[in-house]
C-alpha cells in the first residue's frame, strides 16, 4: 500500500524536559500542532512509523559510526536519558522486524546501510513519539543519519536515501508513515543554547515545502554550521523526507522559535501523491 | 590530547548501567582504564564541566555528564560560559565558534 504519511517535526529535549520554562502561548501552539500531526498520522491508518532521526551518541559512537543505520529490532526501548531530565517515562516500543528487513534489503540496492537489532531511543525519537504515538502501540522503525560526528554524508546522499526508502515502501503491502526529525538551526548544549536563526529556518522550510530540490542540495556544511549551528547538520533528516516525497509540496503547520527549547519548533506535513 | 577517549568514557557512562555502577563505586579504576591526560582526568574528577567543554567534548555527550553530576540546566550553561572565560575558546571539534575559524 506504500507510503501513507510524511512529515517533519522538531525533537529537542527541552520540549518535554523543560516545558515549564517556555512561553506558554508558543509552547501550547507547538504542542497543538504536534497533536494535529498525531491525528493526521492516525487518520492515515499506518501499520508502521519510520522515524528518520539524528541521534546523539546513544547507540552510535566514533568507534564504529554508521552513516545511516536502520533498526531491525522486534522491539526497542527508551528514553536512554534520565526520565526526569527528559520528562518522558521509560517505555518499550514495538518494532516490525520483517518489515525492517524487507525495507533494508530493498534500499541496499541503492545505498549501503548499517542495521541494528538493538536500539535505545534517545530524545531524538522519544520526543516525537511522546506526542505522535503516546500509547507506544504503533510499530516503529528507527533510522539514524549521523549528523553529530563528522564526516557526515553529503546532503545528496540523504536525499537519495529518502528516494530509495520511498521506492521500498511503495513496493510493500503495508501502510507506512514516515517522519523526519531534527534541527533546523540550533546551537544545543552550548553556551549559545536558545539562539535560533529564524530567517534561515524559514528559508530552508520554504525550499523543503516547495520541493526546490536543487536549492536544498546546494547547502554547504560550512555555511550550515555558521548560519545554523552544529545542530543545523540535522537538516539531513528533513532532506531525506524531501527525497521520500520527491515532487510533492508540503504545508507548514507550525514554526515558532522557543529559546527555552533551543530550537524553532516545527511541524510540517507533505502532500503525498 | 585524548579527547576521543574522554568522550568514549562519557558515552559509555551515559548509556551503560554497569559503567554507571563503576562510576559510583570506583571512579579511579574506571579513569585508569582509559588513555587520558592528567588534565582530562582532573576535569572528569572535579568535575570541571567548563574545561571539558573547552577541550571539545561534544555537548550531546557532556550535557548528560553535567546532569549526572548534579548540574541543573542553567548551571550547566553557565559552567560552559565560565569555562570559555577561564580557559579560552573551545579548542577543537564542532563546538569551536564560527567566528574563531
Amino acid at each position: 500500500m506504500a507510503l501513507v504519511f510524511a512529515g517533519v517535526c522538531s525533537h529537542a529535549p527541552g520540549i518535554t524536559g523543560r516545558a515549564d520554562r517556555a512561553d506558554p502561548t508558543a509552547r501550547d501552539r507547538f504542542y497543538a500542532a504536534m497533536g494535529r500531526m498525531r491525528k493526521a498520522i492516525e487518520a492515515s491508518r499506518p501499520d508502521a512509523l519510520v522515524v528518520i532521526a539524528a541521534e546523539h551518541f546513544a547507540n552510535f559512537f566514533m568507534n564504529n559510526m554508521p552513516a545511516i543505520c536502520v533498526g531491525m529490532g522486534e522491539h526497542y526501548e527508551g528514553p536512554i536519558e534520565d526520565e526526569k531530565w527528559l520528562g518522558i517515562g521509560h517505555h518499550r516500543i514495538p518494532g516490525n522486524k520483517p518489515l525492517s528487513r524487507e525495507l533494508i534489503q530493498e534500499v541496499m540496492n541503492d545505498i549501503d546501510l548499517a542495521y541494528a537489532e538493538e536500539w535505545k531511543f534517545d530524545h531524538g525519537i522519544m520526543v516525537p513519539l511522546h506526542f505522535l504515538t503516546p500509547r507506544y502501540d504503533l510499530p516503529v522503525i528507527p533510522v539514524n543519519i549521523n549528523c553529530q560526528g563528522p564526516p557526515l554524508i553529503p546532503l545528496k546522499r540523504a536525499y537519495e536515501f529518502g528516494r530509495s526508502l520511498r521506492r521500498a515502501c511503495d513496493a510493500r503491502p503495508e501502510r507506512i508513515a514516515v517522519i523526519g526529525t531534527g534541527g533546523i538551526s540550533h546551537w544545543p548544549a552550548t553556551p549559545d543554547s536558545g539562539r535560533i536563526n529564524e530567517p534561515w529556518d524559514r528559508a530552508f522550510l520554504d525550499k523543503l515545502l516547495h520541493h526546490q530540490r536543487d536549492a536544498l542540495l546546494a547547502y554547504r556544511d560550512q555555511d550550515v554550521w555558521r548560519e545554523g549551528g552544529q545542530g543545523g547538520f540535522e537538516i539531513r533528516t528533513f532532506i531525506a523526507i524531501a527525497g521520500a516525497t520527491e515532487g510533492c509540496t508540503g504545508e507548514l503547520w507550525c514554526y515558532v522559535p522557543i529559546p527555552a527549547f533551543a530550537v524553532g519548533c516545527t511541524v510540517a506535513v507533505m502532500r503525498l501523491h | 590530547m585524548s579527547l576521543y577517549y574522554t568522550q568514549k568514557l562519557l558515552y559509555q557512562l551515559n548509556r551503560d548501567p554497569a559503567v554507571r555502577r563503576r562510576f559510583d563505586e570506583d571512579f579511579e579504576s574506571l579513569l585508569a582504564e582509559h588513555e587520558l591526560t592528567e588534565e582530562e582526568r582532573d576535569a572528569l574528577r572535579k568535575p570541571d564541566i567548563g574545561l571539558l567543554y573547552v577541550m571539545g567534548v561534544n555537548g550531546q555527550i557532556l550535557m548528560h555528564y553535567a546532569a549526572l553530576r548534579g548540574y541543573e540546566w542553567n548551571a550547566y550553561l553557565e559552567a560552559m560560559r565560565e569555562g570559555e572565560r577561564r580557559y579560552g575558546p573551545v579548542r577543537t571539534g564542532l563546538y569551536t565558534r564560527a567566528d574563531s575559524r
